[in-house]
């Protein structure tokens, strides 16, 4: 059974847990640069970025979690999408940087534009995890505006990129742990 | 009934599990706001007076200026929520219509209803609302509020009330959890909250909604002692801003609230902290001065 770190620095972490041991992983969760030996994956929850980023000065993080995603992928939610993009905007603010795209945040609004919506993901997804539509909750949600070379977008909505890849890291800018559908999930153990 | 699969319930739910583990900070302007982001909070609620002043100036306290809420939104990237007088739907329709991402419907203001509160499940903004028993929660959530804090003691820097009120909602689900159905219906009577809610808790052994911890945190141990009483996150009002070092305290406190299970961190974060807030006795308290005994 493939062993899933969720940093557990503030966020929806346990909601993470419990959608990775739904798609038959171990959850484990990560608070420190030590607990990152041992774990075949990482999965940066949903939460505040900036809240997290602060977090992750304060305990030395940011290094040990770069050099993670170096070797090893990474999965990014809400929070965790702004934190993996390589440019972030409104406000603009640090990041690990691991995937070639622009994040503006809370692209949608403040808390009342939030919503579930159902979206149809692109053929490569559903051949690759099985069939039916996405249900997509944004909170709070950032908008991927920009997509380098090399990133594969794997769902969109309204037009702009929701669920994208790049190489061995996955980013979803909406929350798949908080439905029952573990296929957002079952593709990111697939890395791994 | 209760609208738990609603997909509007469930947003408003949604933020409130974005916020679990974290602190959120009262602040009464835009440097405090300031402050409170630095230190890693994950959210502010926006107010006039801290609940310390509230109680010591008096008068009747309501729902902040709309200039004081905006200077915070404007200050700060982290959600911005604001607090409305118990029943007072009509601030809550303002706070909405300006975009708070929270109302919280609180026992710290003046109420402006002695029977009702709030109908929540008819705004788009979500509601976080004080308990002090299971039953009051239910009554909150059944009503649709989407986040439950205990309210232990607003602004007395006395942590005695919050944990009473934990360990009284904690204590109430687990016997819930062993009755028979036809206990159930009893204990709904007596808890005078819908049965189908309490039938939920009983499932589930835990509140249909995130359950967070306020009134009377005022030090990296008091925030880490609820997180171990089963609170998933903390509210400060007064405990920070009237302290003699609000930035180190604050920091210390989200510290507290994240490594609530180690001990050793929680040394580490409770070293070289100013001067807490002045604290109350609770207990000497009137019951005329009590904020708890406020909501219905």
């Amino acid at each position: 059974m493939k062993k899933v770190g969720v940093l557990a620095l503030q966020g929806d972490f346990a909601a993470h847990a419990a959608a990775l041991e739904r798609a038959a992983a171990e959850a484990v969760f990560v608070r420190d640069a030590e607990q990152l030996d041992g774990i075949d994956g990482l999965v940066i929850p949903g939460g505040e970025s900036t809240t997290m980023l602060k977090l992750m000065h304060y305990d030395g993080l940011l290094e040990p979690l770069a050099r993670f995603g170096r070797e090893k992928p990474i999965f990014g939610t809400c929070a965790g999408a702004i934190l993996l993009a390589s440019e972030v905007s409104c406000p603009s603010q640090e990041s690990l940087a691991l995937l070639d795209i622009g994040v503006e945040r809370n692209g949608y609004g403040r808390q009342v534009d939030s919503r579930v919506t159902r979206i149809v993901p692109e053929a490569e997804f559903v051949e690759r995890t099985g069939a039916g539509k996405l249900e997509a909750v944004f909170i709070r949600a950032p908008i991927i505006r920009r997509v380098g070379q090399g990133v594969n977008v794997l769902a969109r909505y309204q037009g702009d990129p929701v669920l994208v890849e790049q190489g061995r890291h996955l980013v979803a800018t909406f929350h798949p742990e908080l439905t029952s559908d573990s296929r957002v999930h079952a593709l990111f153990l697939e890395k791994l | 009934m209760f609208h738990f699969d609603s997909e509007q319930f469930r947003v408003k739910v949604g933020l409130a599990e974005m916020l679990k583990g974290g602190v959120i900070m009262d602040v009464t302007n835009a440097d405090q706001a300031k402050i409170a982001e630095d230190s890693g909070a994950s959210a502010v609620m926006a107010l006039e007076r801290v609940p310390a002043d509230i109680r010591k100036e008096g008068g009747v306290a309501r729902m902040a200026s709309i200039a004081k809420i905006e200077q915070i939104m404007r200050s700060v990237s982290i959600p911005v929520m604001a607090k409305a007088r118990i029943g007072h739907f009509m601030e809550a329709r303002i706070l909405e219509a300006l975009g708070v991402d929270y109302i919280d419907e609180s026992e710290v203001l003046t109420p402006a209803d002695e029977e009702h509160h709030i109908a929540k499940h008819d705004f788009k903004v979500p509601f976080v609302c004080g308990a002090r028993n299971l039953g009051e929660a239910l009554r909150r959530v059944a009503e649709g509020a989407a986040m439950i804090r205990t309210k232990g003691e607003a602004g007395s820097g006395n942590i005695v009330e919050a944990v009473r009120h934990i360990r009284t909602i904690v204590n109430e689900m687990r016997k819930l959890t062993v009755l028979g159905r036809e206990e159930l219906v009893h204990e709904a009577k007596q808890l005078l909250a819908p049965l189908e809610l309490v039938e939920w808790v009983a499932g589930h052994g835990k509140l249909p909604v995130p359950n967070f911890s306020a009134g009377g945190i005022a030090t990296p141990a008091d925030a880490a002692l609820v997180m171990q009483l089963g609170a998933e996150a903390v509210f400060v009002g007064s405990g920070i801003f009237k302290s003699t070092d609000p930035s180190a305290r604050a920091v210390a406190i989200v510290q507290a609230a994240k490594n609530f299970n180690n001990p050793e961190k929680l040394l580490e974060a409770s070293r070289s902290l100013g001067d807490a807030m002045p604290g109350l006795d609770v207990a000497k308290m009137h019951e005329s001065e009590l904020l708890q005994t406020r909501g219905w």
